[in-house]
């Protein structure tokens, strides 16, 4: 249970070549929310997430994962329990086959292999792409390939998944079934995206970043209401809060907080 | 090169034939590697003005063809497409050794025709038994098969890794040289210069999607070992299949059965 | 510049085969001993790259032709020489999979004439010490000119001399190096200017990644000295067995004897498959010694002793040496026959396959 609870402190961090990209940033994140990370290019989403399994070093600030300080120590406990899911599926899917590649993350937690076998069969069915099994990933679709990362995320059994643009280049109707995929789990989910619509749909809470630090943190409504705030962020309004400039109907607020396809607890 | 595009197409090609589904796709790779290399020493140990004798060893990818359901027109062209380096160097036996060999009727075949025919024999067999190897193994399982055969493990993975990313990498390349072309006249904007840039940040960006390859596996708890899962198998068919084929080859290769065979119908009907 | 299958006696590959796989061996147990393990994917996806960037062409002035990257000298310099060794011949491998580059037997050729050369020679004896410790634009440029001009030419030799101790090709030794030879020098430094100005790019926009190579993991003097006797020691042991087996099992390898005794003629094995089917047509052949009978030569046949009527059984194992000797007419109807059976078993050969294809969709 407490495992699932992300505090981040005061986080910093500056790159080698002195770029900032995280000045100070701050939350928590508890058991069961789905929380959108959302900011303009270059507002340090990309860094951030990599703090949260350990890929970067905070230069001031910390992080707990579940009450675990992140450190050097606790590094392959946390990988284990924040499951990263990679922007572009090519850098996560290396391994020669599909299976291979799910497998990689629990053989190399020391499952045994007949209880590897079952676990791939048991996340390839849930992501929807046990028929892709056998299939090297260079012969996958966009779609294919990103439900295949997050299997191989899944099949290590993360408290928290954490995904980088998860809809990324993916046409209306792969981004519809992943949605619809990533509505169904109970885990921690935290996002960052630029796809606002989805993150209005997936996320209840939605936190800001502007310049290296938290600008905003509320209610997903809330926050896609306040139109001076996204618009210093260079953000603007999901589509779907925004007037049908088609045929001119006034679609104030039609998302109310239950008709959402998902709402994250 | 365009020609390496085409090639990249292939590729592909050549890497969805692996997926059938025949008796001897579903072989151990070991098997198949091994009767690989057993028909090229055989073919390749000829001398050179053998020509006759190999071509019973056609036999091997006529039958792997078909009972592996591979497209042979397939298969056909890409062993045409010879290494220019073959008929490069093959070109000059004719003009060299000009000796007469072999005389037919009026025609005098020289020496240097005939071992350029073997050559070019030779090409076909071994060239189309990689193809086929391939075709009917999976690049994969012939890196695996080869790994259980004693290479080395890193050798092996890294391996792997590369086929893996050939099919990435020559996508991104092919954008960038596009978009170069596009905007270059003619020759002017394709010269050294700009190939120098476009090369380095195709090599920059590749270093760091290698150093997020890593970070996706540190991410899945990679510790520098990797772990080996398929089961594998060297049954009845793989010791069948590897013997029958063994036998075949070194018995054409003591036996010149073409020889024997024109002989009984030239002996037959003169 | 690959060598291939065809070219290539089974001893020549047999024994390149050995020296590669020795050193991959080698250069696995150095990478995996020293190098920490995000060097594996980075290997081999700058082994995808050197596929991807070789389908950028350039356009070379004046020539009107077209270059691209070679590999060799620049997975030298980003990867020192071991991981660099292990790319370039998985490189290689994949190219003769799949582009019929070459071939299975001659891999082990063209890893070491491609591999071997530019990491174990050209990039610690030449390339690094033009370098120095301070890179400058200036040096990294004569350096990887210099070095990859010398890779790409003791490559070339070790082509010419592979396919001179094959014994497939007619060209000469020193025809075929004056062909090669200044062919690979152009090659080279067109290869060598395309290489500078890539690794110039890197050094100015991340020179840390050079950095690593040339102090952290550097081979040290005794580490290429080692592998360079090895290699000699490789040799000269596979060369004395090679010859051993050679004089031991003549049958294999006629053309390894032939040019090493000079000795010619090949013994009909005489018993086994082939003495049946002698025996068969010596029974159903109306001319008992395979030849077309020429009027003219009929009483001179007849009168020749059993033995030296029967022809080889490889029917053109002629040697060059022993061609004015043959005669003609003889060799011609061995032949023959020898052309018939082959466009004969071409024919079977297909025509199976296309039987047993045609089985397998009816099923």
């Amino acid at each position: 249970m407490s495992h699932h609870i992300v505090e981040v402190r005061n986080l910093q961090h500056v790159y080698a070549d002195g770029t900032a990209a995280l000045k100070d940033v701050s939350f928590i994140i508890t058991h069961g929310e789905s929380v959108g990370i959302i900011g303009a290019n270059g507002a340090g989403k990309s860094t951030l997430l990599q703090h949260l399994n350990g890929s970067l070093e905070p230069t001031g600030g910390s992080i707990h994962i579940g009450h675990t300080p992140l450190s050097k120590g606790t590094l392959p406990d946390i990988r284990r329990t924040v499951g990263m899911v990679f922007q572009d599926p090519d850098d996560q899917l290396f391994m020669p086959t599909v299976f291979d590649d799910v497998a990689f993350g629990p053989l190399n937690l020391g499952f045994a292999p007949a209880d590897v076998e079952e676990r791939v069969t048991e996340v390839l069915e849930l992501v929807g792409a046990g028929h892709l099994r056998d299939k090297p990933p260079y012969h996958l679709s966009g779609g294919e390939k990103k439900r295949v990362a997050i299997a191989t995320v899944l099949s290590m059994s993360p408290d928290i998944l954490v995904m980088d643009e998860p809809t990324n280049g993916l046409d209306p109707f792969a981004r519809r079934q992943l949605m619809k995929l990533l509505c169904d789990f109970k885990h921690t989910r935290i996002f960052t995206s630029h796809d606002l619509d989805m993150v209005l749909e997936l996320c209840g809470r939605v936190i800001v970043l502007h310049e290296g630090e938290v600008r905003a943190d509320g209610p997903a409504l809330e926050i896609f209401g306040n139109d001076k705030l996204l618009a210093e962020c260079r953000l603007e309004k999901p589509l779907s809060m925004q007037n049908c400039s088609a045929c001119g109907s006034k679609k104030s607020n039609v998302k109310s907080p239950d008709s959402s396809a998902c709402q994250g607890r | 090169m365009a020609s390496i595009h085409s090639a990249v197409l292939d590729l592909k090609r050549l890497d969805l034939l692996a997926n059938g589904n025949s008796p001897i796709h579903r072989l151990d790779a070991r098997a198949k590697v091994v009767v690989t290399l057993v028909f090229i020493l055989c073919v390749v140990s000829y001398n050179r003005y053998e020509l006759s004798a190999l071509f019973p060893f056609f036999i091997f990818p006529a039958i792997m063809i078909s009972q592996a359901g591979l497209p042979p027109l397939f298969i056909l062209r890409k062993i045409a497409l010879l290494c220019p380096f073959v008929l490069a160097v093959g070109i000059f036996n004719p003009v060299i050794d000009r000796g007469i060999l072999l005389q037919l009727g009026p025609l005098g075949i020289s020496g240097g025709w005939i071992s350029f025919a073997s050559i070019l024999a030779r090409s076909m067999l071994t060239v189309g038994a990689g193809f086929i190897l391939v075709a009917v193994t999976g690049f994969t399982a012939v890196c695996q098969a080869l790994e259980r055969l004693g290479m080395p493990r890193v050798f092996a993975v890294q391996l792997l890794f590369l086929y893996r990313y050939i099919f990435v990498l020559t996508e991104e390349s092919g954008r960038a040289s596009r978009a170069r072309e596009l905007r270059s006249c003619g020759k002017k904007g394709q010269g050294i210069h700009s190939f120098g840039s476009l090369v380095g940040h195709l090599l920059l960006r590749t270093w760091q999607r290698a150093e997020r390859i890593h970070m996706a596996m540190l991410a899945r708890g990679f510790t520098g070992v990797f772990h080996a899962s398929r089961p594998s198998r060297f049954g009845a068919p793989e010791i069948r299949f590897v013997l029958f084929w063994s036998t075949l080859f070194i018995v054409l290769r003591l036996q010149n059965v073409s020889q024997l065979l024109g002989s009984l119908i030239t002996g037959l009907f003169p | 510049m690959h060598m291939a299958d065809a070219l290539l006696s089974p001893v020549v590959g047999g024994g390149m085969w050995a020296v590669s796989a020795g050193t991959i061996a080698y250069c696995s147990s150095k990478v995996h001993k020293e190098m920490d393990d995000s060097k594996i994917p980075l290997m081999g996806v700058l082994g995808a790259f050197i596929f991807a960037a070789q389908m950028v062409n350039f356009s070379i002035p004046v020539t009107g032709s077209s270059g691209h990257l070679g590999g060799g000298l620049i997975l030298s310099v980003l990867l020192g020489p071991y991981a660099a060794f292990l790319t370039i011949a998985s490189v290689l491998m994949v190219q003769a999979l799949f582009f019929a580059d070459g071939g299975l037997l001659a891999l082990g050729c063209n890893i070491f004439n491609l591999g071997f050369f530019p990491a174990f020679i050209a990039y610690p004896l030449l390339y690094k010490r033009i370098i120095g410790s301070h890179p400058t634009a200036a040096r990294i440029s004569a350096a990887s000119i210099i070095a990859a001009i010398v890779g790409l030419q003791l490559g070339s030799f070790a082509v010419v001399l592979e396919t001179t101790f094959s014994g497939i090709s007619s060209l000469s030794f020193p025809t075929f190096v004056a062909l090669m030879q200044p062919i690979h020098l152009a090659i080279g430094i067109v290869e060598g200017l395309v290489t500078a100005m890539v690794i110039t790019f890197v050094y100015k926009a991340r020179p840390e990644i050079l950095q690593s190579t040339l102090d952290g993991r550097v081979v040290e003097r005794h580490s290429v000295r080692n592998v360079a006797l090895a290699f000699l020691a490789a040799t000269v042991v596979t060369g004395g067995v090679v010859s051993w087996f050679a004089s031991k099992n003549p049958d294999g390898l006629e053309w390894a004897i032939k040019q090493v005794t000079g000795q010619e003629e090949l013994k009909e094995p005489d018993q086994g498959l082939y003495a049946v089917l002698k025996g068969l047509q010596q029974k159903t052949a109306f001319l008992p010694d395979y030849t077309f009978k020429n009027p003219a030569d009929s009483k001179k046949e007849t009168a020749l002793p059993e033995t030296s009527r029967q022809p080889n059984t490889g029917d053109l194992v002629i040697s060059p040496g022993h061609r004015p000797s043959v005669n003609p007419i003889h060799s011609a109807g061995t032949s023959l026959a020898g052309l018939v059976g082959g466009t004969l078993t071409l024919g079977l050969a297909c025509l199976t396959g296309f039987l047993l294809k045609r089985r397998n969709q009816t099923k």
